[in-house]
């Protein structure tokens, strides 16, 4: 190692203002969410609970944030319903057009929003479907799909199939082996999908946008009223939002940690190449 | 061991789902950019080439589509730069540190990008923090107004966006290069430097491209940071179709470049799953 040492001097340095980078922002908008002269102003001073409390007395995003959490649970069952058979199928079926049918269910996730949203618009429209929650909902789903699939598709390639096979040998039919033994020991990545599915649904923005009824969801409040002007408030529950999707995603992490033993996770979900057979 | 049956109840439901709520939506964009609107603002359902010559003769939708790859190509550029060599330091030097560094990688990649891009504009606006700083310390006397409202408040947003994004598959690639490699390669006297271009570097491209792809992909469709940060400069040619498809009401045409935005990312996509193949080493 001694002989790498010339290059790790600024590396750590690099890191640090990397890190300083993706963080300061995210700092500077829960300091400020506690500013009484508002957003902007250096330095802030007079620290204040107040704008947290105007946000409690706020009805239309408390009204926004249950919508939210309706949406991301209903998106969280479709994406489940259908991203947990999917990766059963990408895993044991054989069928014509898998590979195809492989990178369509992907492709939300690389997708742009607005692709997967006009898309989405334009079946709504021709069926004759009021845009409404619902519409937001089909449309998270639809997106989140690809989530569910490859979080289970990694469980599934280090499932030992011997217990299934006993059970099958055993004479039980395969919905009882599927939520008996497949189910039990792909425990942990459908929790983890569920949670990262719902906490995607929460923040998403660019597919809601365009799906959007007459009810916002939390994204959608905020982004209203961002039109409207920046106010405090907007960082009060910016911070909030922050806390819950962090709490979220540390949970997350600790269970792919649990359910791989290792570090070097999450990427296969950045990964749009060919999984291993 | 799995039946038929088995297989056709897996396959079936989500294969349905895919068709219904992908396979037709696209289908229907297709259709759709073929499509025209007659001037009574109803959509004329006859087939002609209309929106493609509109999209050839005016040149301010190749000029939006320009800036708009530049602005992506800069966002790539720049996550690579920040990211590789963060990606370099968490698999080769981090030691004990590893999974809580790791860990500070994910966060801001699934944290509400609304959030980050709402902090941004907070930072850099007139009045914002960065201005009413810089004035405090009296580096200047005004507010700098390039700051926001500009293409650079949207490249450096999405870049602060897309940097983890890039981060995560170079990792995972340095991580997948089996150490005795670099050992050998140090054994027979190669310098650090040296190593790393000639072993490391060309062993981690396969991850640097997905990293790449992503960034450029996903900046190159966005519309919501130009909306909130870029003003009149900073318009991507996302806006130009969420217009088309709001106040100026003509979705075939907003169809035809969403289309055209669609075929320039399989296209990159496909691409990118090539490259990594052939510099895959495994």
């Amino acid at each position: 190692m001694s002989a790498d040492r010339p290059r790790s001097r600024w590396l750590p340095i690099h890191a640090v203002a990397v890190f300083a980078f993706l963080y300061l922002p995210i700092a500077v908008l829960i300091l400020y969410s506690f500013n009484r002269q508002g957003v902007g102003g250096f330095p802030p001073h007079h620290l204040t609970l107040d704008w947290y409390r105007i946000l409690f007395a706020d009805d239309a995003i408390w009204d926004s944030v249950l919508n939210s959490v309706e949406v991301a649970f209903a998106a969280m069952a479709i994406a489940l319903a259908f991203g947990i058979p999917a990766a059963l199928a990408l895993d044991r079926a054989q069928f014509p057009g898998k590979a195809l049918f492989r990178r369509l269910v992907l492709l939300p996730l690389i997708l742009p929003g607005i692709i997967t949203g006009l898309s989405l618009l334009m079946l709504f429209n021709l069926a004759g479907k009021r845009l409404s929650l619902l519409t937001i909902v089909l449309g998270h789903g639809t997106a989140l799909i690809s989530v569910a699939t490859t979080e289970v598709f990694a469980g599934l390639q280090k499932l030992d199939r011997a217990q299934e096979e006993a059970s099958l040998d055993l004479g039980a039919t395969y919905w009882q082996t599927f939520w008996r033994i497949t189910v039990p020991n792909l425990k942990l990545p459908i929790i983890g999908a569920a949670l990262l599915i719902f906490t995607l649904s929460m923040d998403e923005i660019a597919v809601s946008f365009f799906l959007i009824g007459r009810e916002n969801t939390l994204p959608l409040e905020i982004w209203a009223r961002l039109r409207r002007g920046i106010t405090p408030e907007i960082n009060a529950i910016s911070t909030i939002i922050f806390v819950f999707s962090l709490i979220a995603i540390v949970l997350w992490y600790r269970l792919r940690v649990r359910a791989e033993g290792g570090t070097e996770i999450g990427a296969e979900l950045l990964e749009t190449s060919e999984p291993h057979p | 061991m799995f039946s038929r049956a088995y297989k056709t109840i897996v396959t079936a439901p989500p294969l349905v789902w895919v068709t219904i709520f992908l396979i037709v939506p696209y289908a229907l964009m297709f259709c759709y950019s073929f499509w025209s609107v007659s001037s009574g603002q109803t959509i004329v359902h006859s087939w002609n080439l209309q929106n493609y010559h509109e999209l050839l003769r005016k040149p301010v939708y190749w000029e939006t589509l320009l800036r708009s790859i530049w602005i992506a190509a800069r966002v790539t550029l720049f996550s690579l730069a920040l990211g590789y060599p963060l990606a370099y330091f968490l698999s080769f030097y981090a030691g004990r540190r590893k999974d809580l560094l790791y860990q500070l990688v994910i966060i801001p990649l699934w944290v509400s990008y609304l959030v980050r891009a709402y902090a941004w504009k907070t930072i850099l606006g007139s009045d914002g923090v960065l201005n009413t700083f810089l004035q405090y310390v009296h580096l200047t006397s005004h507010p700098l107004e390039f700051l926001l409202y500009s293409p650079f408040a949207v490249v450096l947003t999405l870049t602060h966006i897309y940097t983890p994004f890039t981060i995560l598959p170079i990792y995972a690639a340095l991580e997948h290069i089996p150490r005795n490699l670099v050992e050998a390669s140090t054994d027979l006297g190669a310098t650090p430097t040296q190593t790393f271009w000639k072993v490391i570097l060309p062993l981690s491209i396969p991850g640097v491209v997905a990293g790449a792809t992503f960034a450029f992909v996903l900046s190159l469709g966005d519309f919501l940071a130009p909306l909130l940060l870029g003003g009149p400069s900073g318009i991507m040619i996302s806006n130009v179709v969420v217009s088309l498809f709001g106040a100026a009401y003509n979705w075939p045409l907003g169809a035809a470049i969403s289309l055209g935005m669609l075929v320039i990312v399989v296209n990159l996509l496909f691409l990118s799953e090539k490259l990594e193949k052939r510099w895959s080493f495994s």
